[in-house]
C-alpha cells in the first residue's frame, strides 16, 4: 500500500465545515455471519473488491492525506481543496470507490481514539457526499492511534498522525 | 501470508510462536519499610521438579509486590525444610520477621506436591497456610505462585495475585509496517505464549470471567471486528463484524454477554450488549457523541463507560434494566476515559489528564474522590488485579511502550520491561480454579 506522507502544514486554520453535523440514526445491523468458527487459521486478506489501487494523479489528486488539528474533526482550510478535488473526481467516476481511513495521534485512550478517527473519516465522507459523491462509493474505517504514519511522541509526529487517508480501491 | 497462517496454526495448537518481547520485572518503588522475610530453598523432588526453584519463585513474587525484602541465600546459616527445624532465635537475630520453608514430593504420573510452612520468628508462631499444592507436569511454577499467594495473604491479609495471568499486545517494526501479537503470560511475565499474530492492529483484549477466553478487536479483514478466542485451544469465533466500528469488548460477569461499541455506517459510536449464545443485540446508549469503553459492575447491574456528550470525555454510569439516563460520575479534570470497575465494585480505575500528563487514577465511587497513582505523560489502559490491590497499566519509557503495575495506595510500583518491541494494553486475568 502506498502512503503519501506530505509534510503537515502547521498554521492556524479555520474550519469551513464547523460544528458537529447531526448524524443519521443508526440502527443495529442484523447479526453478521456470526458464530462461524474461524479457528485462527484464516487471515481474511484483501478481496477483489477492496484491493488498493493507484488512483488518479494530478497536483491535488495525488495528495491522499487530510490532516486535522488536535482533538478536532473539522477539515482545515488547507485541506479543503484536496477533499474537493477527490470529491469532483469521484462524482465524475461513479464506479470508483474509496476507503476513508481515519486516524488519531497517540495521546489518550485507544478506544476513544478509534471514535476520534471515525469522526474524522465521517467528516470527509460527509463533505464528499455534499459535493455529489454517491454513498456507495465511500466506506470509512477508523484505526484510531493503532496505525501511525510516523513514530515519535512530539508535536510533529502527532500532527502527521492526525489524519484521514483517502485510499482508492480497485 | 504463509507466515501468518503458520503463526495461527501454532496458536491454534497452543504452542509458543516466537515472542517479540520477553518481560522483565524492575521494582520502581516499594513501601518505605518492607517486611524482612527469608524464603529457604525447598527440599527438592529430583527429577520430577524439572530443576524449578520453587523458593526462588515465591521470593521473587513477594519482592515484586514491593512489600517484602528477602534475605540473600548466601546469608542463610542453615537450610531447614520443616517448621520444627527452624531455629527461631537465630533467624530473628539475622533480622527476619518471617521464614518460609517447604518441601516438594513427587507423586503419580509426574506430578509434584508443594508443601510450605510460614513461621513468624518474632513470636515463634507458625501461620497456617491451610493447604498444599499439587501440580501436574509443567505446572510447578503455577503451584509456586499459589504458595506465594497464600504466604502473602497470611501476612498482609489480602490474597496475592501471583498465580494469575496477564494478556497484552506486543508490536514490532516501524510504522506503517508493524506486526502485532496478542500474548498471554504469567503475572510475572514468564511463559509468554503468542495466541494471535497479525500484520494489522490487534487491540482491546478482555478476559472472560472464567479466564478461559479472550475477546479482542482485530483489523485483519481491513475493518474492525470483535473475536472471542479460547486461550488454550486457540479456537476462535468472530462475534461482531458489523458495518463501521466493532470495538471495546468487555464480558458481563456471568460470561454470557459482551458489551461492545458499534458505530454502524453512520459513524455514531454507542454501547451495545451482545448475547453470545443467541447473537441478540441490545442498544444500551443512544447519543450523538462518542460512547465507548464499557465496564461492568461486579453484580452486572450497571455499566460505566466513556462519553464525550458533554464536550470532552468523561465517565458515565448506566443502570441496566432501568429507564434512567446515564449519570456522569467523573468531574475532576478535562479528560477521563477507559473506566475499569474494581473487583469489589467500590472503585473505578480511569485514564485521567493531570498537569498535561495522561495518568492512571482510582476514583472512589462512594465519595467521588480521585487519587492519581502514576506520574507518566502517556499512561493508559488500567486493569485491576483480581485481588483489587494492584492495577496493571501501559506507560512509555524511553519512547517505547512498557507495562507497569501500581498498588492502589500508590505506594508500590514495578515495571515489566520488554527486551524488544513495544508492549501495551495489559489486562489482568481472573483467579483460576
Amino acid at each position: 500500500m502506498k502512503r503519501f506522507l506530505s509534510t503537515a502544514v502547521l498554521f492556524a486554520s479555520f474550519a469551513l465545515l464547523a460544528g458537529c453535523p447531526s448524524k443519521p440514526e443508526v440502527k443495529p445491523e442484523p447479526p453478521p455471519e456470526s458464530t462461524a468458527n474461524t479457528s485462527g487459521a484464516d487471515n481474511s486478506g484483501a478481496t477483489a473488491e477492496d484491493t488498493d489501487a493507484a488512483g488518479p494523479s494530478g497536483e491535488l489528486l495525488s495528495k491522499r492525506v487530510v490532516y486535522f488539528d488536535f482533538d478536532k474533526a473539522e477539515i482545515r482550510a488547507d485541506s479543503q481543496s484536496v477533499v474537493a478535488a477527490h470529491a469532483a473526481f469521484l462524482a465524475k467516476n461513479p464506479n470508483q470507490k474509496v476507503r476513508l481511513e481515519g486516524h488519531a495521534d497517540e495521546r489518550g485512550s485507544r478506544e476513544y481514539n478509534i471514535g476520534l478517527g471515525e469522526r474524522r473519516g465521517q467528516t470527509v465522507r460527509r463533505a464528499m457526499l455534499l459535493q455529489g459523491v454517491a454513498e456507495a462509493q465511500l466506506t470509512t474505517v477508523s484505526y484510531g492511534e493503532e496505525r501511525p504514519a510516523v513514530a515519535g511522541s512530539d508535536e510533529q509526529a502527532y500532527a502527521a498522525n492526525r489524519r484521514v487517508e483517502i485510499v482508492y480501491l480497485k | 501470508m504463509r507466515k501468518l497462517a503458520t503463526a495461527s496454526l501454532i496458536a491454534a495448537l497452543g504452542l509458543a510462536a516466537p515472542v517479540f518481547a520477553q518481560l522483565e520485572i524492575t521494582i520502581t518503588s516499594g513501601v518505605t519499610d518492607p517486611i524482612p522475610i527469608a524464603v529457604v530453598p525447598f527440599e527438592r523432588a529430583v527429577p520430577a521438579d524439572g530443576g524449578i526453584d520453587v523458593a526462588a519463585i515465591i521470593q521473587r513474587d513477594l519482592e515484586s509486590s514491593g512489600r517484602f525484602k528477602a534475605m540473600a541465600r548466601t546469608d542463610m546459616l542453615s537450610r531447614p525444610t520443616t517448621a520444627s527445624a527452624i531455629d527461631v532465635l537465630a533467624w530473628k537475630q539475622q533480622r527476619n520477621d518471617y521464614v518460609v520453608v517447604g518441601r516438594l514430593t513427587a507423586g503419580a504420573s509426574g506430578s509434584v506436591t508443594v508443601e510450605a510452612d510460614l513461621v513468624n520468628v518474632l513470636t515463634g508462631q507458625p501461620l497456617p497456610l491451610g493447604k498444599k499444592w499439587t501440580a501436574g507436569p509443567g505446572k510447578l511454577r503455577n503451584a509456586a505462585h499459589k504458595a506465594a499467594d497464600a504466604v502473602f495473604e497470611a501476612i498482609i491479609g489480602v490474597r496475592g495475585a501471583f498465580a494469575t495471568q496477564i494478556a497484552y499486545v506486543s508490536v514490532d517494526g516501524q510504522p506503517p509496517n508493524q506486526r502485532y501479537q496478542l500474548i498471554v503470560a504469567d503475572a510475572d511475565g514468564e511463559g509468554p505464549t503468542v495466541i494471535l499474530e497479525r500484520n494489522r492492529p490487534i487491540m482491546s483484549p478482555a478476559w472472560s470471567p472464567d479466564g478461559a477466553m479472550l475477546a479482542y478487536v482485530s483489523f485483519e479483514s481491513k475493518s474492525s471486528a470483535v473475536y472471542v478466542q479460547n486461550v488454550r485451544t486457540g479456537q476462535r469465533s468472530r462475534v461482531s463484524a458489523r458495518a463501521g466500528i466493532n470495538g471495546a469488548p468487555t464480558w458481563s460477569p456471568d460470561g454470557k454477554k459482551l458489551a461492545l461499541t458499534l458505530s454502524g455506517s453512520g459513524g455514531n459510536l454507542d454501547v451495545y450488549l451482545l448475547d453470545l449464545a443467541s447473537q441478540q443485540l441490545r442498544r444500551l446508549t443512544d447519543d450523538p457523541g462518542i460512547d465507548t469503553e464499557a465496564s461492568f459492575s461486579p453484580d452486572g447491574s450497571t455499566i460505566y463507560f466513556t462519553s464525550d456528550r458533554s464536550g470532552n470525555p468523561q465517565i458515565y454510569r448506566l443502570t441496566l434494566n432501568s429507564s434512567d439516563r446515564p449519570k456522569r460520575v467523573t468531574f475532576t479534570g478535562a479528560y477521563n476515559a477507559r473506566p475499569r470497575v474494581s473487583p469489589d465494585g467500590k472503585q473505578l480505575a480511569v485514564l485521567t489528564l493531570e498537569d498535561g500528563g495522561y495518568r492512571i487514577g482510582v476514583q472512589d465511587l462512594g465519595n467521588g474522590t480521585l487519587q492519581v497513582l502514576t506520574k507518566g505523560r502517556q499512561d493508559e489502559s488500567p486493569s485491576f488485579a483480581p485481588n483489587g490491590a494492584m492495577v496493571i497499566l501501559a506507560g512509555r519509557q524511553g519512547g517505547r511502550g512498557v507495562l507497569q503495575t501500581v498498588s492502589i495506595d500508590g505506594q508500590t510500583s514495578l515495571r515489566l520491561n520488554a527486551d524488544a518491541g513495544e508492549v501495551r494494553e495489559p489486562v489482568w486475568g481472573p483467579y483460576l480454579p
